[in-house]
């Protein structure tokens, strides 16, 4: 005799309106799911639309540059069927261009003018943009073939088989320029990628810089963060929760208002010069330029990005128990050994998560550098704000944007993967 | 140990007497009144080690000590050194020699009297004074538009921010990591990157697109809205996420049982207990917002000017300490707001019956 | 839940209480350089403006380039009604289509009667812009710390005759042009050698020279401080600014002007420039000669009109004569370089490139 309750071998468990349990739990499992991520809906709808997308938008404007068809449409379908082999596109296509100019010249569309052509064409070929305005004044005038030598007699600088090669490159919608420009490379004469002149090679190099200021940065704060933290973790509740002030205080204080404080600081008549002069250590001559150079920027940054280390080093080191510590010692290790097997193995959780943060968030700082930064305590970031802001050359700045934001995306993965995001924290 | 056993240990000796060979070295008055006090710190602070810790034990500890202090007033020193420097009556960001000497002449209220005046149209006339200043003054409009726009921002973040929280909290919450890594990520992508697809997407992509924005959304100050809300939304999220961490969801299910539907649940039951850590996650997104610049930089009209885009530009082309008195009221407002902050992570940790720290 | 309603309730209302500035019914946003230069335009032009109009008149700074205009017009949100740019700004942004054109008939005649294609100085008229005044950059030093001063662009480049820190304004422009005529290219020549390579590198290797003594400026206000802290010795310059930091604030500050690279100002107005007409009324109230002449009194810049020129007079507030101060003047002329808008509109991008490359290593 089996209990009647039980279930037997073969036979469903059933809810109450004879479904089976199996399939009513997963139906309730799921409304529970759909429940908790419709919560999350309209925030992840508004970042979509608020952030995800804008940063689309730049990633697509980063290789997709419409300008030479814009200006130009009719040419950049003719020419798309000339194979470029021969040194000038045929005498059809000559004549389409001088068509389309003088329209452009004609119209003045926004965004559609000789001039914004002329500007596209000036990254590839630099010195070319008068070639095409001092030309557009004038074509109109050419009447009739033949339009190729009517051109050449405008200017002779048509007369340049590299010119229409990249005439025909820079008609296409969809390019890899700025990329190779963010890279210091660029298309040659004959079409192939070489590296830029050494004279004009700047993204690379600050790009490293970048990293490297970034990586000493993050190396400096763990230095400075490590035995404060330990101090903030061993000492009584009330007092560290005192001290702990002086460290979220800065946290919590205006990065603008820091950078000015520091320019106080730093500066040729800046409070540590004076220090040092008043003390006899430096002459009144000779004052130590300190801002407006990389040392400004680490400074400033190591001061700013401090408590991103110091809080998740210390919400760590709160949790190991002090009598680990003393256990070692008991057992006969020296403080040193103590410290580096016992207690440095626990913290590294803690490490991780700051040195990864500081890391991501120095790596695309602008503010700072472009305050104190001077020449050589530039970033990155200044060189893309500059491209958007002062060039206009929003393709290239999108470029450096898209490469920067694969390096500290990549970061931020492994952050994931070390850390867990769940993990940040605040005060 | 109490102090006065402290001034009658060895140490103390140690101490004073180096601090007498600095002043000899130096020759400086203020100098070793500093050397005193960053090395008398440690000294007092230090708590007595058990009586078998060797020499080498306690010196090291001393250094420990001292390490520790000189990090304390490098953070903390740049800050409250230009609360004094606000008031200089020159016309820089240094002390003068009348300033050191303590000299009241050389000590004016010049620069907090410039951020009313500063941009007015007519500082001297006595009509109309406050209208103009109100309306003119650049400072004065730059707070309003900081405060303004952090305070919009902060609702919509802090709305948003609680309810995806809530959703995040939930045992049955599907992707949590990849939404959370969603949600985050406006704090970890650089700030230009985020301010250069706004500024494309906004201005350009969106014309024509939004009703009653024909030219888009560059310029506006829904646009900016938008773009501080965004970056105050991790804010949020962490603070209320890591409030729910320590819920008790069996307080829902007595709600429910005692027949309460979902609204009342939330505003008498939940709402209480995480109100705390809104509140902070919402502080929190205030000070991004009121700090933020670059988005400021990249899609703000001129009029719409905030506090830190004037201090960006002041201290880029004319460096004045206006910035440097804009500062220390900003200083006041960090510590009132820090202290709010505290206090809240108290009441929380008390309401949810965890021990106060 | 009083505390959420009340915080939220206060929130809403502060808000509203600080919420956006009302707009005036004639209003015109003028930008301009900033400092003494904008000080002098508001003395000419805004000031009779207002009274003649009842206009209200924004007026805004900014440091020069066209990317806010082109910000702004591709935007199709244009808040700038009309903007001083220079003259290779002027010409870049108008071939892109950025700028209302201007018809120059319809410009006031000159005092004297001459029409205005006439009146003004050839070259300063074009299909976007109108010239008001002519500006050189020059450069400056403190006569109260160098007795001896230098006397030739040759001696802001030698260190060793006088040591000391300089300002350049931080980019290529006028920064090469000075570098080739203080290495011996006679000012008639230097933009011939600069369309070279081995010209642009000539000029690199000259600023190579003095690149770790330099002190970067931007802002047209910046070099004046930059000498009167001492922070340099020698600094370039726009030439109003120096001659206003020594006529209205007494500076002892010494103009240098050989070599001087001189360039026009022009106003231009933002296609679509929501106050264009007022604008364009603005436009050519300000260049008529009379207030052209009012500007000379308040800053040592030329106007662009033949009949402003005899009635240029002395600085407002001081016994200086302003003639012998403009960059027009034939004793200032001798060694002097008009700007290239032409090689610059070719060329800025790649030399800005090579030039903040140089700087980064």
């Amino acid at each position: 005799m089996t209990d009647a309750t039980a279930p037997q071998s073969g036979e469903m468990l059933v809810a109450y309106d004879g479904t089976p349990l199996k399939q009513q739990l997963a139906k309730t499992t799921r409304r529970l799911r759909f429940n908790a991520f419709m919560l999350t809906l309209p925030l992840v709808a508004f970042l979509m639309v608020a952030f995800v997308l804008p940063i689309g938008d730049m990633l697509v404007r980063s290789f997709y540059n419409p300008t030479g068809s814009a200006v130009v449409p009719n040419f950049a379908e003719v020419i798309k069927d000339w194979d470029g082999e021969s040194d000038f596109p045929p005498e059809e296509v000559f004549k389409v261009f001088v068509e389309d100019l003088a329209l452009a010249r004609k119209n003045r569309e926004v965004g559609k003018t000789v001039g914004n052509l002329a500007t596209r064409v000036n990254y590839e070929i630099p010195g070319s943009r008068s070639l095409f305005t001092k030309t557009a004044r004038r074509v109109g005038k050419i009447e009739e073939g033949p339009y190729k030598e009517a051109l050449f007699e405008i200017d002779k600088k048509w007369d340049n088989p590299a010119l229409w090669k990249t005439l025909k490159r820079v008609t296409q919608d969809y390019t890899i320029s700025f990329y190779l420009a963010a890279t210091d490379r660029k298309f040659d004469d004959n079409g192939s990628i070489v590296q830029a002149d050494e004279l004009y090679r700047i993204y690379l190099p600050i790009l490293w810089k970048t990293i490297w200021l970034s990586g000493l940065i993050t190396f400096l704060c763990f230095i400075i963060a490590y035995p404060v933290s330990y101090l903030l973790s061993t000492l009584p509740m009330r007092t560290s929760n005192l001290l702990m002030i002086l460290v979220l205080l800065p946290f919590w204080t205006s990065l603008l208002v820091r950078t000015s404080a520091w320019i106080a600081m730093l500066q040729k008549e800046g409070i540590i010069n004076n220090i040092l002069v008043y003390l006899g250590f430096i002459g009144d001559e000779h004052r130590i330029q300190m801002i407006y150079n990389a040392t400004g920027t680490v400074i400033s940054m190591v001061h700013i990005l401090l408590p991103f280390m110091i809080l998740p080093l210390y919400s760590v080191m709160k949790t190991i128990p002090p009598s680990y510590m003393r256990a070692a010692k008991s057992m006969g290790a020296s403080n040193f050994l103590a410290f580096r097997r016992v207690y440095f193995p626990q913290t590294i959780p803690g490490i991780a998560a700051g040195t990864l943060l500081v890391f991501i968030l120095a790596i695309g700082y602008y503010i700072t550098p472009a305050l104190v930064g001077g020449n050589d305590g530039l970033l990155i970031s200044n060189l893309i704000a500059n491209h958007i802001q002062k060039t206009l050359n929003w393709s290239l700045g999108a470029a450096l944007g898209a490469i920067l934001l694969a390096v500290v995306l990549a970061m931020y993965w492994i952050y994931n993967k070390l850390v867990g995001v769940d993990n940040l924290k605040f005060g | 140990m109490t102090i006065t056993e402290k001034i009658k240990a060895p140490g103390f000796a140690a101490l004073v007497i180096a601090t007498l060979i600095f002043a000899a070295f130096t020759q400086s008055g203020a100098g070793t009144v500093g050397f005193f006090i960053i090395f008398g710190i440690p000294y007092f602070a230090m708590n007595p080690l058990p009586a078998y810790a060797s020499t080498g034990e306690k010196i090291g500890k001393y250094a420990f000590l001292a390490v520790c202090t000189v990090i304390f007033i490098f953070l903390i020193l740049p800050i409250l050194v230009i609360i004094p420097l606000s008031f200089n009556a020159e016309p820089y960001f240094s002390f003068t020699e009348g300033m050191m000497a303590l000299d009241p002449d050389a000590y004016s209220f010049r620069w907090y009297a410039d951020i009313f005046l500063f941009g007015m149209a007519a500082p001297d006339a006595t009509e109309g004074w406050w209208t103009d200043m109100w309306n003119n003054a650049t400072w004065i409009r730059a707070f309003r538009n900081s405060f303004f726009l952090a305070i919009v921002s902060t609702l919509l973040a802090t709305c948003l921010g609680t309810l995806a929280a809530l959703g995040l909290s939930r045992p049955e919450m599907p992707y949590r990591t990849l939404i959370t890594s969603l949600l985050i990520s406006p704090m970890i992508v650089p700030l230009v990157i985020t301010a250069t697809g706004m500024f494309f997407f906004y201005g350009g992509t969106l014309k024509g697109v939004i009703p009653f924005y024909p030219d888009g959304l560059a310029k506006t100050y829904l646009g900016l809205v938008l773009a501080h809300a965004t970056l105050g939304v991790p804010f949020v999220i962490i603070t209320v996420t890591a409030t729910l961490s320590g819920f008790d969801r069996s307080l829902i299910r007595a709600s429910q049982g005692l027949g309460a539907n979902n609204t009342t649940t939330f505003f008498k039951v939940i709402m209480p207990l995480i109100l705390p850590g809104m509140i902070s996650g919402a502080l929190f997104a205030f000070i991004t917002s009121l700090d933020e610049v670059v988005a400021v930089i990249f899609m703000a009209d001129v009029d719409q000017r905030t506090i830190p885009r004037q201090m960006f530009s002041g201290l880029r082309e004319q460096i004045s300490p206006t910035i440097l008195a804009v500062a220390t009221i900003l200083v006041l407002m960090s510590i009132a707001l820090l202290t709010t902050v505290e206090l809240l992570r108290r009441r929380s940790e008390r309401l949810r019956g965890m021990s106060p720290g | 839940m009083k505390l959420t309603k009340l915080l939220a309730g206060t929130a809403i209302s502060l808000a509203i209480g600080l919420g956006a500035v009302s707009a005036n019914a004639k209003e015109l946003t003028v930008v301009s350089w900033g400092g003494a230069y904008t000080k002098s335009q508001v003395e000419a032009y805004h000031k009779p403006f207002i009274a003649k109009t009842g206009a209200k008149i924004n007026s805004e700074d900014y440091n020069g380039g066209i990317a806010e205009i082109k910000a702004q017009v591709e935007a199709g949100n244009v808040t700038w009604d009309i903007v001083d740019v220079e003259l290779s700004d002027a010409i870049r942004a108008c071939d892109e289509g950025l700028l209302e054109t201007i018809d120059h008939s319809t410009l006031p005649a000159g005092a004297d009667g001459t029409p205005a294609t006439e009146d003004f100085i050839e070259g300063t008229l074009y299909d976007c812009a109108v010239a008001n005044i002519v500006w050189s950059t020059i450069f400056a030093y403190d006569s109260s710390k160098i007795a001896d001063g230098p006397k030739t662009m040759a001696d802001f480049f030698d260190l060793e005759k006088f040591p000391g820190k300089r300002g350049l304004r931080k980019g290529p422009k006028v920064n090469l042009e000075f570098a080739l005529i203080a290495d011996g290219v006679p000012a008639a020549d230097v933009y011939k050698v600069l369309e070279t390579d081995e010209g642009v590198d000539r000029a690199f290797k000259k600023l190579d020279s003095i690149k770790d003594s330099v002190v970067w400026w931007e802002a047209g206000a910046q070099p004046p401080q930059l000498l009167a802290d001492g922070e340099v010795a020698l600094t370039t310059a726009y030439n109003g600014r120096i001659f206003n930091a020594v006529a209205g604030e007494g500076k002892p500050f010494e103009i240098v002007w050989d070599g001087q690279v001189w360039d026009l100002d022009l106003w231009v107005i933002p296609k679509g420039a929501k106050n264009k007409e007022t604008a364009l009324e603005f436009l050519k109230f300000s260049t008529a000669t009379e207030q052209l002449a009012k500007q000379a009194s308040w800053i040592s810049y030329g106007p662009a009109r033949k009949s402003s020129a005899p009635m240029v007079g002395k600085y407002h507030n001081a016994d200086i004569d302003m003639g012998p101060q403009m960059p027009t003047a034939p004793n200032n002329l001798t060694n002097a370089v008009q700007n290239n808008f032409e090689f610059w509109a070719d060329n800025s991008d790649q030399l800005t490139e090579r030039f903040n490359a140089w700087l980064a290593n």
